[in-house]
């Protein structure tokens, strides 16, 4: 074995040898006692059940999202439930000047920042545009957006060198499918962006997170034909708040959307371009 | 955002009858106000027969609109929107020593629901139906928008939206009183009554009173023990050392996994199990300790019970008669349903006190006598008359939330204040733009 005082010159094969190199340090997630965390998009019913799931267990919230009204709602109802301490306010992933000064406000409100879940996102009217205005909306809104928001997020977190950040994504962005290829493309440059931010991330001690939901019981899938699979979105919430703390870095919710999402971008791209999905 | 529609085959309880419906689902409660006037709400379904069905339309699931808006630690006031459940009243609020003030048979309804059904419990001769301790209600109508109801405020159109079977809007919000319990645990006593008669003088004996009354009826015994019953007492334990009792759980102990064969409650199984229960319950003389669940809830225990029925389904028929023709009315009705060899399951027979102030809420001074009969086509059907029969002969009513059947000619002889119902109907929705099944049945949109 290898212990830390032994000098790789003394093994020269040792270089050689196919493992993954060594964490310098292990990252630890969010403590689990009263962190207090930010969501972002708090009026998904998905938000519901991570908000349900963090204030049971004691963490201070701040829960931001467009609709403020929504969100004080969510708040009062976690605060009689629980006891919970929640803080609400307004928030656009769109508005991209707004962020800087959106997240020292919440510093200020909860004292300090330990986690920060983003479930911001939008199909737009058709998620599979060519229209040019309407793709950026849908790009903005899951893209450009949340990369602006965590970005300053992650600064926050490297400079108090601790802190758990989680990206919503989706298995919509792990291949380009007719149906939905312009939300799916912008779902999956969160993905990439966030493996970069968890790359960048790890030795300062930040966690980073890339959570991909399969088809969950919301607005985006009611009533529509040919859904499997599904989860509902308390469970995915209470998900997101075990993946804060620790657990896989990439988490495909319900698990089962792992495998298939392993089939599906292995189909060959000459057999997928004729396929109706 | 526009809400999604889910098309599919849609039921009450009593899985009776099943129609063709656009259900949808809004998680924002913003969404409420964007909704066109012609949907119908709905909470968890346990209406028995039509009431929150729209053959053809659309209905509003309100289940995800379940947020606890404020709850007044001293007062005991709960404001919420209309869809959380009762359940989750009483598992939040119980552990910290308040209890819904009524409570019917199951506890999986929502708040909305216990409104427009204006439900009542083993409680309703002492506290009254569910709507007496609503202090007010956020109403979505389709003609005059959002509007606060109460007994003081838009007090016309409050009694019109209890008990009114969702006829009048949407209800968004609800403050509610809870009451103070002190402890987690019933003290209950059974008292087996060998016929109608004695049941029938338990019912009504001041000495046997108690908050919570109820007798369970063996339908299916004949001549002389003809309503064999027994009579079920409980009230809340005050004392605060008692040992620590189960809060009521918010989801089913076992699930029901699938629809049984239909002929599976026949007249042979029920009486099988009527009689071990009678002797089983009837020997419990003295009182006894029960935590909250079995008492008020012992269906709820089982999931999806309603399949035991198969599926076909079963109607659930609840009548009231006055004091003076009830006790030949019950007789008779379980004369018939003897008779016909129909085997009803649960049969309840309770004391109801005065009416409350809702136009078309259903109970009024009296006794009430719920059956859950298998359906079987045209014999349900004829036999369901027979029973109309009786309860519009005996001056009585059939409880509109649990029926199926009843014809728009009875409805109107056994809901006289009808008319009061349609001048409010006139006022919030002259255009009649909101129907259900149950409204179209029954023709309500002709006048009375």
């Amino acid at each position: 074995m290898m212990g830390p005082d032994m000098n790789e010159g003394d093994r020269p094969l040792a270089k050689l040898a196919l493992r993954p190199p060594r964490a310098p340090h292990a990252v630890s997630g969010l403590s689990p006692s009263n962190a207090p965390v930010l969501i972002l998009g708090a009026t998904s019913p998905m938000a519901r059940g991570l908000a349900t799931a963090l204030a049971e267990s004691g963490h201070s919230l701040y829960l931001a999202s467009r609709d403020v009204e929504e969100c004080a709602r969510l708040a009062s109802d976690l605060r009689v439930r629980f006891g919970a301490t929640v803080f609400h306010g307004h928030f656009d992933a769109e508005d991209l000047e707004s962020h800087l000064p959106f997240l020292g406000t919440v510093v200020e409100t909860l004292g300090s920042l330990e986690g920060v879940v983003s479930l911001v996102g939008t199909m737009g009217t058709d998620p599979a545009t060519l229209d040019s205005q309407a793709a950026e909306r849908i790009i903005r809104g899951n893209y450009l957006g949340v990369v602006s928001i965590l970005g300053a997020c992650a600064k926050h977190f490297e400079s108090q060198r601790r802190g758990a950040i989680l990206g919503v994504t989706s298995v919509a962005g792990d291949r380009g499918r007719q149906s939905n290829f312009v939300y799916g493309s912008a779902k999956g440059a969160l993905s990439l962006w966030l493996s970069g931010l968890r790359n960048l991330m790890h030795p300062k001690g930040v966690r980073v997170v890339t959570f991909k939901p399969g088809f969950v019981d919301t607005a985006m899938t009611y009533g529509k034909p040919g859904i499997f699979c599904v989860a509902s979105p308390m469970d995915t919430g209470r998900a997101m708040g075990k993946a804060l703390v620790g657990g896989p870095d990439i988490v495909y919710y319900p698990r089962m959307w792992r495998l298939i999402m392993a089939i599906i971008q292995h189909i060959p791209e000459r057999v997928f371009k004729g396929m109706k999905l | 955002m526009v809400l999604p529609v889910r098309e599919c085959e849609l039921s009450g309880w009593g899985r009776y009858p099943v129609q063709p419906c656009g259900v949808l689902r809004p998680d924002r409660y913003g969404d409420l106000g964007r909704l066109t006037p012609d949907i119908l709400p709905r909470g968890l379904g346990r209406s028995y027969g039509d009431s929150s069905l729209n053959q053809g339309g659309r209905v509003v699931e309100m289940t995800r609109l379940n947020r606890i808006l404020s709850f007044d630690e001293t007062l005991g006031i709960l404001v919420a929107e209309a869809g959380l459940s009762l359940a989750e009243i009483a598992e939040i609020f119980l552990p910290r020593g308040w209890f819904l003030p009524v409570t019917p048979g199951t506890k999986f309804v929502t708040l909305g629901g216990a409104i427009a059904s204006d439900v009542h419990g083993k409680n309703h001769h002492g506290e009254g139906s569910f709507s007496a301790h609503v202090l007010w209600i956020e109403l979505f109508t389709p003609a005059l928008g959002r509007l606060t109801c109460s007994p003081e405020e838009n007090s016309e159109i409050f009694w019109a939206t209890a008990g009114g079977q969702g006829l009048t809007g949407i209800i968004g919000t609800v403050a509610l009183q809870l009451k103070p319990v002190s402890s987690l645990w019933m003290e209950v006593s059974h008292h087996p009554a060998t016929e109608l008669e004695s049941a029938f003088r338990l019912l009504s004996d001041p000495d046997a009173d108690a908050p919570y009354t109820v007798a369970w009826i063996d339908c299916l015994a004949k001549g002389k023990d003809l309503g064999r019953s027994i009579f079920m007492a409980g009230h809340h334990r005050t004392e605060k050392n008692l040992p620590k009792a189960k809060a009521p759980r918010s989801k089913p102990l076992i699930q029901a996994p699938f629809d049984f064969p239909s002929g599976c409650l026949n007249a042979l199984t029920v009486r099988a199990f009527n009689g071990v229960y009678y002797r089983l319950n009837g020997r419990k003389r003295f009182p006894f300790l029960s935590p909250m669940d079995p008492f008020f809830y012992p269906l709820d225990m089982v999931g999806h019970w309603n399949r035991i029925y198969g599926r076909r389904g079963f109607v659930q028929y609840q009548s009231v008669l006055p004091p003076d023709t009830a006790f030949e009315g019950v007789k008779a009705q379980l004369e018939e349903i003897s008779n016909a060899g129909a085997a009803s399951f649960l049969a309840v027979l309770k004391r109801l006190g005065a009416a409350g102030p809702g136009h078309l809420s259903f109970p009024t001074e009296g006794y009430t006598l719920a059956l859950d009969l298998p359906f079987r086509g045209s014999e349900t059907v004829a036999l369901l008359a027979r029973l109309d029969t009786i309860v519009l002969k005996g001056g009585g009513r059939v409880n509109l939330c649990k029926d199926a059947l009843l014809a728009p000619e009875s409805f109107r002889a056994m809901y006289p204040r009808f008319e009061e119902w349609l001048a409010v109907k006139a006022q919030v929705d002259p255009e009649w733009k909101l129907q259900s099944s149950l409204s179209r049945r029954l023709r309500m949109k002709e006048g009375a």
